[in-house]
């Protein structure tokens, strides 16, 4: 379903290669763009900024699932969710500290990946798709029931801050609000846990995962215990949506039950598969381009999910490889190679 | 609990099952031939309900009028249903089934703001066509006629599409087609044409579902969304491409739904979704259906 | 090295294999054979453990390994080629290789290191011997179907088995496509001291090399023996008349 190139299918950034274009520190540059934008932009900038950066994480963490082991699940929010109401329930209701809180939201999210992935990846690629949403579900139909703990359809609003005090020692940060002075730390959380998940999607365990998604059948003749290796992805990744919906939940001031319906597993496999899903950068590029575009739509018109609809079927009839897929293939037509 | 009580509860649970059994048998029978979830299927239906509340403006019809806007809103939908298979579906098919899903979640999209765009968000109806108006008593309980009818409709329904499925011509060449599509097109069938067909008259099933619920709910956004939901869990109850299993599927779930609220109330959100995994992580292919 | 015994399995009341009997010595290269649906990818399969078999045993040295996961039967020092070409499409010729080695090695684990620093040796000595030297970097889902069988062998190569199980490894090829895969297994074989089962439809190549030949027909084994054995005897040429 996508293009083919010569460079290693994990992996691949564009321009890959001993070419002038793969020795520019792309996300070195990125992440220091980023961590100038309070001082930029306006408020809104960096309102931008950070919902792009936490939707980037929780797509990138959905590629693991989708692009590198081949595991379609429809139902990813609910890591997200938990994480947030974890973070955010710790922190409001419990007062405990962001340092406790946050660990303990991926913990939470990875715990639930456990157990429902234990049952899904049982099931065939259908069965799994469904399967994943129906949990999914039941986690929404638990945070929009449980009032005593999730507060029900009124949500947890008026999540805390977490205590940046810290922050007033690092030269600089002392002046800056408490909003972008949690913005930096979602940075560089964010850039860590991306960091580490490029690790692991180039790691020999990261290889296997591409081997079950290429062809499940020979994974298990080279010796791959299918079911173990599809669980620890989805562990993996479950606890890394756990992260980014942690970060949520602070970063809007609150964790409501909406967080966790269907339509946001479905939003955030499109930014994955807009962005291009056979690339580790692809997703992170169809976060930006989703909230970019929905932030400059929604100033027109309401009618957002038409276009998100129509994006969508431009992405299925014309760019199936996403924007890092296009571009790819115009950087190779432009260096002349030769498809084998 | 008076017995009128309970055959109450049994009754609402039946009409809202054969409601979503005429939905849901459309869903299925595309998933059986086609293998794809249609998740446009509830913007179909929602099409379809708006279509006739407009016919209903248009004509202002007495009597009769109703059925003939039901009809109406049917076969707009199915030309509907027609136009988007042939232009876009058909060059799905060889591709990955996650492109088709997403191709139908991109027409529930679309469809659900053209719906707003051209008819606004306020809630619209339409009132039951007289004959059907009033009601009866059963049991000691009060039966409004329409639901009855309801009730009549989806029986008649499966044991028709059961006919037409088991002894026809037509039949066979769909069953075929569940089956085992490459062997059918080996043979010469014009599979294109089968699957087009199973499509629209899917769509046609969906749109005089929703064109025949106006009476008894009003027309909303999101009633796409709402719907197809159910219709999901009923087809994952019963087995997806089984038209029995719809059939029971429809009515458990109808039934769970009506008793399940009794016993507890925030029931229904919750248990839904739990029967739903417990159904697939037990017996994933549902009550009826094969394994794939 | 393997035992067979009565080996059974039906599919909906159509008895695919039935009460099959087979013994391979170590480093003996042996070859079932028999006509379309006589059952003998049903029987690699129940040997490998991508079916459960209704009765009978498959004993590897000794060892009871009936029914049980593939993945251990790989681990436990059988490869496999199949019948169809199974690769990883989308992945290079080396990561192909490099992706059995890492796993026989027990790196699957392995979440840190960088995946493509390993083995690159091994990987490269195993292309060279199954003649794709020069293509490493070709994506495998496009190469010649020649190719993709030579890699087919490399993966099943890449766990150090002891035994290959071979599923028609010259299905599609041409006369001297089929000479050199041949001529190249039996160099392997011989290097590595393997014990190979075989299946084939082509009868000059079971003849060439296979020490000893079970012939299966609607499921059932109706000669065990010697070639030679096998060439004479009346049942085997009664069910092959008309075919050959």
């Amino acid at each position: 379903m996508t293009i083919e190139t010569a460079t290693p299918a994990n992996s691949r950034v564009i321009g890959s290669g001993s070419s002038p274009m793969s020795r520019i520190p792309w996300t070195l540059i990125v992440f220091v763009v980023a961590c100038t934008v309070p001082w930029l932009g306006s408020r809104y900038n960096t309102f931008l900024a950070e919902q792009i950066a936490i939707d980037a994480l929780f797509a990138v963490s959905l590629n693991l699932l989708l692009g590198t082991t081949g595991l379609v699940s429809f139902g990813h929010v609910a890591y997200f969710g938990v994480g947030a109401y974890v973070c955010g329930i710790l922190m409001k209701t419990y007062d405990l500290p962001f340092i406790i809180a946050f660990p303990a939201a991926g913990l939470g999210a990875g715990l639930f990946a456990l157990v429902s992935g234990f049952f899904c990846v049982r099931l065939i690629k259908l069965y799994f798709a469904m399967l994943t949403l129906a949990f999914s579900q039941i986690i929404w139909a638990i945070a929009y029931k449980w009032n005593d703990v999730t507060g029900g359809d009124q949500g947890l609003p008026d999540v805390p801050f977490p205590n940046l005090d810290w922050m007033t020692a690092i030269p600089g940060l002392g002046s800056l609000k408490t909003s972008d002075q949690f913005y930096l730390l979602t940075i560089v959380l964010i850039a860590v846990s991306l960091a580490v998940l490029h690790r692991v999607v180039r790691s020999p365990f990261g290889r296997v995962l591409t081997t079950i998604r290429d062809n499940p059948e020979r994974a298990a003749f080279i010796g791959v215990n299918v079911r173990a290796y599809q669980l620890a992805a989805f562990v993996v990744a479950g606890t890394f949506a756990g992260f980014a919906g942690a970060l949520y939940g602070i970063f809007s001031r609150g964790v409501f039950a909406d967080y966790v319906f269907w339509s946001k597993s479905a939003e955030v496999m499109i930014m994955t598969i807009l962005g291009g899903m056979d690339y580790f950068w692809g997703p992170p590029v169809g976060a930006l381009a989703i909230v970019w575009l929905n932030q400059e739509v929604t100033d027109y018109t309401e009618y957002w999910p038409f276009v998100l609809g129509v994006i969508l079927l431009v992405l299925l009839f014309v760019f199936p490889g996403g924007i890092v897929g296009g571009l790819d293939l115009l950087w190779k037509r432009a260096r002349g190679w030769h498809r084998a | 609990m008076a017995p009128s009580f309970l055959f109450s509860q049994f009754m609402g649970g039946l009409t809202t099952a054969m409601f979503l059994f005429l939905i849901a048998s459309g869903l299925s029978l595309v998933f059986g031939i086609m293998r794809v979830i249609n998740f446009a299927h509830g913007s179909f239906y929602m099409i379809g309900a708006y279509l006739a509340w407009q016919m209903v403006q248009w004509v202002h019809p007495a009597g009769a009028g109703f059925w003939i806007a039901a009809l109406f809103a049917a076969s707009g939908v199915a030309v509907m249903g027609a136009v988007i298979e042939r232009l876009f579906f058909r060059s799905l098919y060889g591709r990955e089934e996650l492109y088709q899903l997403l191709f139908t979640y991109a027409l529930v999209l679309i469809l659900g703001d053209a719906a707003k765009f051209v008819w606004g968000t306020q809630q619209l109806s339409v009132s039951t066509p007289p004959v059907l108006a009033g009601s009866v008593q059963i049991f000691g309980s009060t039966q409004p006629l329409y639901s009855l009818f309801m009730i009549a409709l989806g029986p008649a329904i499966a044991f028709g599409g059961w006919l037409v499925l088991n002894r026809s011509g037509v039949g066979r060449m769909v069953r075929a087609a569940q089956m085992d599509r490459e062997m059918l097109d080996a043979l010469g069938a014009n599979v294109g044409t089968i699957y087009t067909g199973m499509f629209v008259f899917s769509s046609f099933l969906a749109g005089l579902s929703g064109a025949l619920v106006t009476p008894i709910q009003s027309i909303v956004p999101g009633m796409d969304v709402l719907i197809i939901v159910q219709a999901f869990i009923v087809v994952v109850i019963g087995g997806m491409g089984s038209f029995w299993g719809t059939f029971w599927g429809s009515v458990i779930y109808g039934e769970v739904l009506s008793f399940g609220i009794l016993i507890f109330p925030g029931f229904s959100l919750f248990s839904v979704f739990a029967l739903m995994a417990v159904i697939l992580i037990v017996r994933p292919w549902g009550l009826f259906g094969r394994p794939l | 090295m393997l035992e067979v015994a009565g080996l059974s399995k039906s599919f909906a009341g159509f008895r695919a294999v039935s009460d099959v009997s087979l013994t391979v010595e170590t480093q003996q290269i042996a070859a079932v054979i028999g006509p379309n649906g006589a059952g003998k990818s049903t029987l690699f399969n129940l040997i490998t453990g991508h079916l459960q078999p209704d009765s009978g045993t498959v004993r590897l040295d000794g060892r009871d390994i009936t029914g049980a996961a593939p993945y251990r039967i790989c681990g436990m020092g059988i490869g496999r080629s199949f019948q169809r070409t199974n690769i990883f499409s989308r992945l290079t010729v080396f990561e192909n290789l490099q992706a059995a080695y890492l796993v026989h090695h027990g790196r699957g684990l392995d979440f840190w290191s960088r995946a493509e620093s390993f083995y690159r040796d091994e990987t490269a000595a195993l292309l060279a011997s199954i003649g794709l030297q020069g293509q490493e970097n070709a994506v495998a889902g496009t190469l010649s179907y020649g190719n993709q069988k030579q890699l087919e062998l490399g993966l099943a190569l890449a766990s150090d088995p002891a035994m290959l199980l071979l599923d028609e490894p010259t299905a599609g090829m041409s006369a001297t496509e089929t000479h050199d895969t041949i001529r190249l297994i039996e160099k392997i074989a011989g290097e590595r001291a393997l014990t190979l089962l075989f299946t084939e439809h082509d009868m000059d190549v079971v003849f060439s090399i296979a020490q000893k030949i079970a012939v299966l027909h609607q499921g059932q084994v109706i000669a065990d023996g010697a070639p030679a054995e096998v060439r004479a005897d009346p049942t085997v040429r009664r069910v092959y008349l008309g075919e050959h």
